[in-house]
Protein backbone atom coordinates (compact mmCIF):
# COMPACT_ATOMS: atom_id res chain seq x y z
CA UNK A 1 0.00 0.00 0.00
CA UNK A 2 1.48 3.31 -1.08
CA UNK A 3 1.24 6.70 1.37
CA UNK A 4 -0.54 8.90 0.86
CA UNK A 5 0.13 12.71 1.02
CA UNK A 6 -2.75 13.76 2.95
CA UNK A 7 -2.09 11.62 5.47
CA UNK A 8 1.58 12.56 6.19
CA UNK A 9 2.69 14.84 8.68
CA UNK A 10 6.39 16.18 9.42
CA UNK A 11 7.73 14.09 11.99
CA UNK A 12 5.51 11.20 11.52
CA UNK A 13 7.97 7.94 12.27
CA UNK A 14 7.63 4.73 11.21
CA UNK A 15 10.09 1.70 12.89
CA UNK A 16 11.33 -2.13 12.56
CA UNK A 17 13.74 -4.26 14.32
CA UNK A 18 15.38 -5.06 10.63
CA UNK A 19 17.61 -8.17 12.13
CA UNK A 20 18.01 -9.61 15.64
CA UNK A 21 21.13 -10.96 16.91
CA UNK A 22 23.04 -10.72 13.42
CA UNK A 23 24.34 -14.34 12.52
CA UNK A 24 27.79 -14.52 10.73
CA UNK A 25 25.85 -16.93 8.49
CA UNK A 26 23.86 -14.10 7.01
CA UNK A 27 26.86 -12.00 6.93
CA UNK A 28 27.86 -15.06 4.56
CA UNK A 29 24.53 -15.06 2.76
CA UNK A 30 25.08 -11.30 2.00
CA UNK A 31 28.36 -12.09 0.83
CA UNK A 32 27.34 -14.65 -1.50
CA UNK A 33 23.95 -12.82 -2.72
CA UNK A 34 26.39 -9.53 -3.52
CA UNK A 35 29.37 -10.76 -4.66
CA UNK A 36 31.29 -9.10 -1.75
CA UNK A 37 33.73 -11.59 -0.64
CA UNK A 38 35.89 -8.79 1.48
CA UNK A 39 37.14 -11.68 4.29
CA UNK A 40 36.78 -9.39 6.65
CA UNK A 41 33.35 -9.65 6.47
CA UNK A 42 33.46 -13.30 6.70
CA UNK A 43 36.71 -14.67 7.41
CA UNK A 44 37.62 -14.53 11.27
CA UNK A 45 41.45 -15.28 11.07
CA UNK A 46 41.93 -12.67 8.50
CA UNK A 47 39.50 -9.96 10.10
CA UNK A 48 41.39 -10.89 13.37
CA UNK A 49 44.97 -11.14 12.68
CA UNK A 50 45.75 -9.53 9.41
CA UNK A 51 42.79 -7.06 9.60
CA UNK A 52 43.09 -5.67 13.41
CA UNK A 53 39.69 -5.81 13.92
CA UNK A 54 37.96 -7.37 17.09
CA UNK A 55 36.13 -10.05 14.80
CA UNK A 56 34.80 -10.18 11.42
CA UNK A 57 32.18 -7.17 11.00
CA UNK A 58 29.04 -7.20 8.66
CA UNK A 59 29.21 -4.97 4.78
CA UNK A 60 28.28 -1.80 5.09
CA UNK A 61 26.27 -2.72 2.46
CA UNK A 62 23.93 -5.32 4.37
CA UNK A 63 23.22 -2.64 7.26
CA UNK A 64 21.66 -0.46 3.84
CA UNK A 65 20.20 -3.30 2.74
CA UNK A 66 18.23 -4.10 5.93
CA UNK A 67 17.25 -0.75 6.18
CA UNK A 68 16.10 -0.70 2.53
CA UNK A 69 13.54 -3.53 3.87
CA UNK A 70 12.16 -1.06 6.73
CA UNK A 71 12.23 1.21 3.92
CA UNK A 72 10.18 -0.10 0.92
CA UNK A 73 7.60 -1.97 3.96
CA UNK A 74 6.77 1.95 4.54
CA UNK A 75 6.73 3.77 0.87
CA UNK A 76 5.76 0.95 -0.88
CA UNK A 77 6.77 -1.29 -4.07
CA UNK A 78 8.54 0.55 -6.43
CA UNK A 79 7.52 4.12 -5.11
CA UNK A 80 11.41 4.83 -3.64
CA UNK A 81 12.82 7.65 -6.08
CA UNK A 82 16.02 8.29 -3.93
CA UNK A 83 18.11 6.05 -1.18
CA UNK A 84 21.24 7.69 0.26
CA UNK A 85 23.27 6.54 4.01
CA UNK A 86 26.45 7.41 5.21
CA UNK A 87 27.83 4.28 7.26
CA UNK A 88 28.46 5.79 11.12
CA UNK A 89 29.77 2.61 12.62
CA UNK A 90 30.25 -1.25 11.80
CA UNK A 91 28.11 -3.73 12.69
CA UNK A 92 29.19 -6.64 14.42
CA UNK A 93 27.86 -9.90 14.80
CA UNK A 94 25.26 -10.27 17.63
CA UNK A 95 24.01 -6.81 16.44
CA UNK A 96 20.25 -5.84 16.52
CA UNK A 97 19.54 -3.34 14.30
CA UNK A 98 16.26 -0.87 14.32
CA UNK A 99 15.84 1.21 11.47
CA UNK A 100 13.69 4.26 11.72
CA UNK A 101 12.34 6.89 9.06
CA UNK A 102 10.89 10.46 10.08
CA UNK A 103 9.07 12.22 7.69
CA UNK A 104 10.97 15.51 6.39
CA UNK A 105 9.36 16.86 4.50
CA UNK A 106 5.87 16.30 1.88
CA UNK A 107 5.62 18.14 -1.07
CA UNK A 108 4.60 17.99 -4.88
CA UNK A 109 6.62 18.71 -7.78
CA UNK A 110 5.41 18.44 -11.34
CA UNK A 111 1.94 17.69 -10.35
CA UNK A 112 3.29 14.13 -8.36
CA UNK A 113 3.62 13.95 -4.70
CA UNK A 114 6.41 12.89 -2.82
CA UNK A 115 8.11 12.27 0.60
CA UNK A 116 11.22 13.51 2.11
CA UNK A 117 12.23 11.00 4.67
CA UNK A 118 15.21 10.91 7.20
CA UNK A 119 16.60 7.68 8.21
CA UNK A 120 18.54 5.90 11.05
CA UNK A 121 19.64 3.08 11.91
CA UNK A 122 20.69 1.93 15.77
CA UNK A 123 22.16 -1.01 17.28
CA UNK A 124 21.21 -2.55 20.28
CA UNK A 125 23.14 0.11 22.48
CA UNK A 126 21.56 2.39 20.50
CA UNK A 127 24.48 3.83 19.12
CA UNK A 128 23.31 5.02 15.00
CA UNK A 129 24.89 2.87 12.28
CA UNK A 130 23.78 4.46 9.31
CA UNK A 131 22.15 7.91 8.78
CA UNK A 132 20.55 9.04 5.42
CA UNK A 133 17.86 10.31 3.85
CA UNK A 134 15.01 8.69 0.75
CA UNK A 135 12.45 10.34 -1.20
CA UNK A 136 9.33 7.99 -2.53
CA UNK A 137 6.49 9.03 -4.83
CA UNK A 138 3.08 8.87 -2.72
CA UNK A 139 -0.28 9.30 -3.41
CA UNK A 140 -2.50 12.63 -3.08
CA UNK B 1 33.48 -0.73 -11.62
CA UNK B 2 32.58 -0.83 -15.02
CA UNK B 3 30.07 -3.90 -16.01
CA UNK B 4 29.62 -5.05 -19.81
CA UNK B 5 26.88 -7.38 -18.96
CA UNK B 6 24.87 -7.71 -15.86
CA UNK B 7 21.74 -10.10 -16.66
CA UNK B 8 19.00 -9.14 -13.69
CA UNK B 9 17.28 -12.60 -12.90
CA UNK B 10 14.55 -13.71 -10.73
CA UNK B 11 16.44 -16.24 -8.84
CA UNK B 12 19.78 -13.77 -7.78
CA UNK B 13 17.05 -11.35 -6.56
CA UNK B 14 15.38 -13.93 -4.30
CA UNK B 15 19.02 -14.66 -2.90
CA UNK B 16 19.48 -11.47 -2.41
CA UNK B 17 16.43 -10.16 -0.78
CA UNK B 18 17.22 -13.32 1.87
CA UNK B 19 20.00 -11.93 2.63
CA UNK B 20 18.74 -8.65 3.57
CA UNK B 21 16.19 -10.15 5.71
CA UNK B 22 13.32 -8.86 3.42
CA UNK B 23 10.10 -11.64 2.89
CA UNK B 24 8.21 -9.22 0.52
CA UNK B 25 6.77 -11.46 -1.80
CA UNK B 26 7.32 -9.05 -4.56
CA UNK B 27 11.28 -10.25 -4.71
CA UNK B 28 9.85 -14.54 -4.50
CA UNK B 29 6.74 -14.77 -5.78
CA UNK B 30 5.69 -13.74 -9.52
CA UNK B 31 1.97 -14.73 -9.16
CA UNK B 32 2.25 -12.36 -5.86
CA UNK B 33 3.72 -9.61 -7.63
CA UNK B 34 1.48 -9.55 -10.47
CA UNK B 35 -0.87 -7.72 -7.93
CA UNK B 36 1.12 -5.45 -6.88
CA UNK B 37 1.59 -1.97 -8.12
CA UNK B 38 4.90 -2.49 -10.30
CA UNK B 39 2.69 -5.32 -11.39
CA UNK B 40 5.36 -7.66 -11.31
CA UNK B 41 8.79 -8.86 -9.16
CA UNK B 42 11.10 -6.22 -9.07
CA UNK B 43 14.67 -5.90 -7.59
CA UNK B 44 15.23 -4.65 -3.48
CA UNK B 45 16.44 -0.96 -3.63
CA UNK B 46 20.18 -1.75 -2.94
CA UNK B 47 20.26 -4.87 -4.97
CA UNK B 48 22.10 -3.12 -7.87
CA UNK B 49 25.41 -3.53 -5.95
CA UNK B 50 25.33 -7.56 -6.87
CA UNK B 51 26.39 -6.28 -10.63
CA UNK B 52 29.88 -7.01 -8.94
CA UNK B 53 28.95 -10.49 -9.24
CA UNK B 54 29.48 -9.66 -13.42
CA UNK B 55 32.79 -7.35 -13.17
CA UNK B 56 35.21 -9.28 -14.84
CA UNK B 57 38.24 -6.75 -12.22
CA UNK B 58 36.37 -7.31 -9.44
CA UNK B 59 38.96 -7.58 -6.59
CA UNK B 60 36.94 -8.53 -3.51
CA UNK B 61 35.96 -11.84 -5.24
CA UNK B 62 38.38 -15.28 -5.70
CA UNK B 63 39.63 -15.96 -9.34
CA UNK B 64 40.10 -18.85 -10.22
CA UNK B 65 43.74 -19.93 -10.32
CA UNK B 66 44.93 -17.01 -8.18
CA UNK B 67 45.83 -16.63 -4.83
CA UNK B 68 43.39 -14.68 -2.80
CA UNK B 69 44.33 -12.43 0.35
CA UNK B 70 41.81 -14.02 2.74
CA UNK B 71 43.15 -16.65 4.95
CA UNK B 72 43.83 -20.15 4.33
CA UNK B 73 46.84 -21.98 6.33
CA UNK B 74 48.30 -18.21 6.81
CA UNK B 75 46.15 -15.51 8.03
CA UNK B 76 46.25 -13.64 4.84
CA UNK B 77 46.93 -15.19 1.53
CA UNK B 78 48.89 -12.26 0.59
CA UNK B 79 51.12 -10.01 1.48
CA UNK B 80 50.96 -7.50 -1.39
CA UNK B 81 48.71 -4.44 -0.81
CA UNK B 82 45.11 -4.26 -2.21
CA UNK B 83 44.69 -1.97 -5.07
CA UNK B 84 43.81 1.64 -4.08
CA UNK B 85 39.67 3.21 -3.08
CA UNK B 86 36.79 0.83 -2.72
CA UNK B 87 36.17 -1.44 0.06
CA UNK B 88 39.68 -3.31 -0.64
CA UNK B 89 41.60 -3.78 2.66
CA UNK B 90 45.05 -4.28 2.74
CA UNK B 91 46.79 -7.50 2.74
CA UNK B 92 49.49 -7.68 5.77
CA UNK B 93 48.13 -5.89 9.35
CA UNK B 94 48.46 -3.22 11.33
CA UNK B 95 47.87 -0.24 9.00
CA UNK B 96 44.47 1.09 8.17
CA UNK B 97 41.50 -0.35 6.28
CA UNK B 98 39.39 0.86 3.01
CA UNK B 99 35.97 0.88 4.03
CA UNK B 100 32.51 1.78 2.61
CA UNK B 101 31.82 5.19 4.01
CA UNK B 102 28.13 6.37 1.85
CA UNK B 103 25.91 5.19 -0.80
CA UNK B 104 23.66 7.09 -2.93
CA UNK B 105 21.28 5.32 -5.15
CA UNK B 106 19.13 7.61 -7.72
CA UNK B 107 15.92 5.29 -9.18
CA UNK B 108 14.72 6.54 -12.42
CA UNK B 109 13.06 3.54 -12.54
CA UNK B 110 13.03 -0.10 -10.79
CA UNK B 111 15.08 -3.38 -11.79
CA UNK B 112 13.00 -6.19 -12.81
CA UNK B 113 14.12 -9.78 -14.61
CA UNK B 114 14.85 -9.45 -17.37
CA UNK B 115 16.63 -6.60 -17.53
CA UNK B 116 20.47 -6.10 -18.48
CA UNK B 117 22.69 -3.59 -17.68
CA UNK B 118 25.47 -2.02 -18.07
CA UNK B 119 27.12 0.63 -15.94
CA UNK B 120 30.01 2.80 -15.84
CA UNK B 121 31.86 4.40 -13.22
CA UNK B 122 33.66 7.94 -12.90
CA UNK B 123 35.71 9.51 -10.24
CA UNK B 124 33.90 12.10 -8.14
CA UNK B 125 35.07 14.14 -5.73
CA UNK B 126 38.36 13.22 -3.30
CA UNK B 127 38.63 14.82 0.02
CA UNK B 128 40.41 14.09 3.55
CA UNK B 129 39.70 14.91 7.11
CA UNK B 130 41.22 13.85 10.52
CA UNK B 131 38.80 11.27 11.99
CA UNK B 132 37.91 11.01 15.86
CA UNK B 133 38.77 6.58 15.80
CA UNK B 134 40.84 5.79 12.74
CA UNK B 135 43.24 8.54 12.16
CA UNK B 136 43.37 10.20 8.83
CA UNK B 137 40.67 9.62 6.56
CA UNK B 138 40.57 10.07 2.96
CA UNK B 139 37.48 9.84 1.05
CA UNK B 140 37.21 9.42 -3.02
CA UNK B 141 33.76 9.13 -4.24
CA UNK B 142 32.60 7.22 -7.41
CA UNK B 143 29.61 7.55 -9.90
CA UNK B 144 28.05 4.69 -11.62
CA UNK B 145 25.41 5.13 -14.30
CA UNK B 146 23.19 1.80 -14.71
CA UNK B 147 21.93 1.54 -17.74
CA UNK B 148 19.19 -1.31 -19.37
CA UNK B 149 19.16 -3.19 -22.59
CA UNK B 150 17.74 0.06 -24.29
CA UNK B 151 20.16 2.28 -23.57
CA UNK B 152 18.00 4.27 -20.84
CA UNK B 153 19.30 5.27 -17.80
CA UNK B 154 17.63 2.86 -14.80
CA UNK B 155 19.85 4.16 -11.86
CA UNK B 156 22.38 6.53 -10.56
CA UNK B 157 24.98 5.24 -7.93
CA UNK B 158 27.34 7.38 -5.58
CA UNK B 159 29.80 5.74 -3.85
CA UNK B 160 32.29 6.96 -1.21
CA UNK B 161 35.04 5.08 -0.53
CA UNK B 162 37.24 5.98 3.04
CA UNK B 163 40.86 4.75 3.05
CA UNK B 164 41.28 4.88 7.16
CA UNK B 165 44.89 5.72 8.41
CA UNK B 166 44.55 2.87 11.22
CA UNK B 167 41.96 0.22 12.18
CA UNK B 168 38.54 2.29 13.61
CA UNK B 169 38.72 1.86 17.39
CA UNK B 170 35.77 0.08 18.92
Amino acid sequence: MALKASDLSVGDEHEEVVVEDLSRTQIVQYAGASGDYNPLHTDEKFAVEAGGYPTAFAHGMLSMGLTGTMLTNYVGDGRLTKFGVRFSRQVFPGATLTAKATVDAVREEGGEHFVDLMLSTTNQDGEEVVQGSATARVDA
Amino acid sequence: MAVERFPVEAGHIILFARAVGDKNPIYYDEEAAKQTEPGGIIAPPTFVQSGAQFDADYGLRPKIGERWFGSGENPSGSNAPAPEGGDKPRGGGGGGTGLHAEQHYEYHRHLKPGDVLSSTSKPGKTWEREGRRAGKLKFSESITEYRDQNGELVITARSVGVQTERVVEQ
